[in-house]
């Protein structure tokens, strides 16, 4: 299997899917003659043509309205905003619409959406630009969130979104772009709303996904040095959430850490463990541990930036609290 | 026009206007939940404004929908229906008041977001553009809309990609209890769409046949002219805000004013007289008609069923969990 970046396998996956349906287009600021401000859609606007790469005003509530609107006349948009930061702009759009209109509705409306953006902090851009909101998205029924931590996943799982009936928010990690893995040749949908072990072990159960799954894996790495054998459970997707894996690793260690980039109170770590004491208390062996941002605005400066954000050593020292 | 389109101009007109005040009754008698924002007043602006649509033509509207919900087709018993919560409404009990919407009929709800629905409406413009289509999307909004950012942005994006977009601001001067004058920077709404070099006009809402005349022209205008129109149309609601309306912000000497001078429906029953097009009988009997009607969809709506409790989630996505 070829090894590709992160970058290349969702922009194989979005060129796959408007080679196939010509009702799939994209929308977004600067997706087509800049070819997208991280380079996923370079060279899409040539090919496509500004029909279907669409460069839109700055106005992220009418990116999102528009792709809604658009996606109830039949086509299948794909929305882009460049961060998941500018989303707040287009919040109304995303959770007050898009997941709601299909359900109020009785069903008459059919969202085939696809919200792409970026999150993550770890670029010196201050508070602002560094964020990791996704529970706050996923917080709402109706809407799909996705955020992938390999190059196989962000494909197969994009591809799925695309085809997808359903509005879906597909959160990108921008720190994880340059990174490289195996991408399955060909046709590969991997289908939204399961979770995957992403490695395999027997003593200790870490629930991560997106940046943090890249983290955990190097802590798994040193843990294993010393004899700890950690699995490691990719969430992929956030809401549905699929708990499936994790209580069944969590019934085989009795032990979990849960790792987040966001900041700690009412996020992943709190839902993934309020789940696993109430569907899995008689297993549990150790108190729950959670990895997540320190509850501050990330600051600019790189040492504080890192400080704040949570770190290999931080997972390391977790998994052998619950040990 | 002929002369059962007239006769059809009065009959929506009527049949909005008993629908609103059934409402009102059943809103006392605690069947309706929730807000409920009546049309009354305002028949005029949805009746001509829809009647100059072709079926192709998508309509979009705010939460005072119930009017347009008519004209554009929804039965009065589904309307009535929807606002008791029942599974035979248009919205199977899920949206009430606010959220009535007919997708068979191209209307495309009932949004109770101020001005959030004017994105939409741009991207279904773009939708029928990007697939070939001649439709025009009517979307229609109240003045306090033209003070989100939403509205900017949404006017925008139509003008920069020449999207089929009749705008319809409904000015009756207030939004909830704010005066045009103490929220918009211009009284005259249209002046808004000058600054995204829309083409606009403004015209008397009370009047049913200025208003289809005014419409007909605008949505011919966008549809040959593949570009955004501004439409004005300047109204009164006779009625509050909302059920329990206290209604500080204006006089009741102004409401009665209104009323008496400028009711939608008695201006065009003079209309059709004066122009010797019907007589008082016939109107009489359509009148008779909507009333009749009206009994017996409130007893249709009183008798339909509730929702079911395990459809609960039902519509919650296309694919399930």
């Amino acid at each position: 299997m070829p090894r590709i970046t992160m970058r290349e396998a969702i922009s194989q996956a979005l060129w796959e899917e408007m080679e196939r349906d010509s009702n799939v287009f994209i929308m977004g600021e600067e997706v087509g003659v800049w070819g997208g401000s991280y380079a996923v859609t370079k060279g899409f606007y040539d090919h496509f043509g500004g029909e279907r790469v669409k460069d839109t005003p700055i106005s992220e509530a009418t990116i999102v309205g528009a792709a809604i609107g658009a996606a109830l006349t039949g086509l299948r948009p794909i929305a882009e905003l460049m961060t998941i930061n500018f989303a707040f702009s287009a919040f109304e759009h995303i959770v007050n619409q898009a997941a709601k209109l299909h359900y109020m509705f009785a069903g008459q409306m059919v969202l085939p959406i696809v919200i792409r953006t970026v999150g993550g902090g770890g670029r010196q851009l201050a508070a602002t630009h560094s964020q990791t909101p996704d529970v706050v998205f996923a917080h709402f029924p109706g809407l799909k969130v996705v955020s992938p931590s390999t190059p196989e996943d962000a494909k197969g799982l994009l591809k799925s979104a695309i085809r997808s009936d359903d509005p879906i928010l597909f959160i990108e990690s921008a720190t994880l772009y340059q990174s490289r893995g195996e991408v399955t040749e060909g046709e590969n949908l991997i289908p939204i709303g399961k979770s995957k072990i992403q490695r395999p072990g027997k003593d200790v159960t870490i629930v991560s996904y997106s940046k943090m799954l890249e983290t955990s894996m190097k802590a798994a790495d040193q843990l294993a040095q010393e004899g700890i054998d950690v699995e490691i459970v990719d969430l992929r997707t956030l809401r549905p959430l699929d708990m499936e894996l994790v209580l069944e690793s969590f019934k085989k260690t009795n032990r979990a850490v849960i790792v987040e980039e966001g900041w700690r109170s009412y996020g992943v770590g709190a839902e993934v463990s309020a789940r696993i004491y109430e569907e899995a208390f008689d297993y549990v062996d150790a108190p729950i541990q959670r990895v997540a941002q320190k509850e501050v605005p990330l600051p600019y400066n790189r040492d504080l930036e890192q400080l704040a954000l949570p770190q290999v050593e931080d997972v390391v020292k977790a998994v052998k609290e619950v040990l | 026009m002929e002369k059962n389109e007239y006769l059809e101009l009065f009959h929506q007109m009527i049949l909005i206007r008993l629908v609103e005040e059934q409402a009102t009754l059943l809103y006392q008698q605690g069947k309706i939940g929730g807000f409920l924002h009546l049309y009354i007043g305002q028949e005029a602006v949805s009746t001509g404004l829809i009647s100059s649509r072709h079926s192709q033509d998508r309509v979009i509207t705010a939460y005072r929908d119930h009017g347009v919900a008519i004209n554009c087709g929804i039965p009065v018993k589904i309307v009535l229906a929807e606002l008791l919560g029942k599974v035979t409404g248009c919205s199977e009990g899920r949206g009430g008041s606010m959220h009535m919407a007919d997708v068979g009929n191209n209307f495309w709800g009932g949004h109770a977001i101020v001005g959030a629905h004017l994105p939409i409406a741009a991207g279904m413009a773009l939708g029928d553009r990007y697939q070939g289509r001649d439709s025009v999307t009517i979307c229609m909004f109240g003045d306090g809309a033209t003070n989100i950012g939403y509205f900017h942005e949404a006017l925008n994006l139509s003008k920069v990609w020449n999207l089929s977009v009749l705008w319809v601001c409904e000015n009756n001067l207030y939004g909830m209890g704010t005066s045009v004058e103490r929220a918009s920077a211009v009284s005259e709404i249209r002046q808004k769409a000058e600054g995204y070099l829309i083409p606009n006009s403004r015209v008397d809402g009370m009047d049913v046949m200025k208003v289809h005349e005014a419409a007909q022209k605008a949505i011919e205008t966008v549809r040959s002219n593949r570009t955004p129109y501004f439409l004005e149309i300047e109204t009164y609601r006779f009625r509050g805000h909302s059920m329990g309306d206290p209604e500080r912000y204006r006089t009741s000497d102004e409401v009665k004013c209104w009323q008496d001078e400028e009711d939608p429906i008695g201006i065009y029953h003079k209309y059709l007289l004066d122009n010797k097009i019907v007589s008082s009988g016939e109107l009489d009997v359509i009148e008779k008609a909507a009333e009749q009607e009206v009994q017996a969809s409130v007893q249709f709506a009183e008798s339909s069923p509730e929702p079911l409790a395990e459809d609960l989630y039902k519509n919650l996505y296309v694919e399930m969990e």
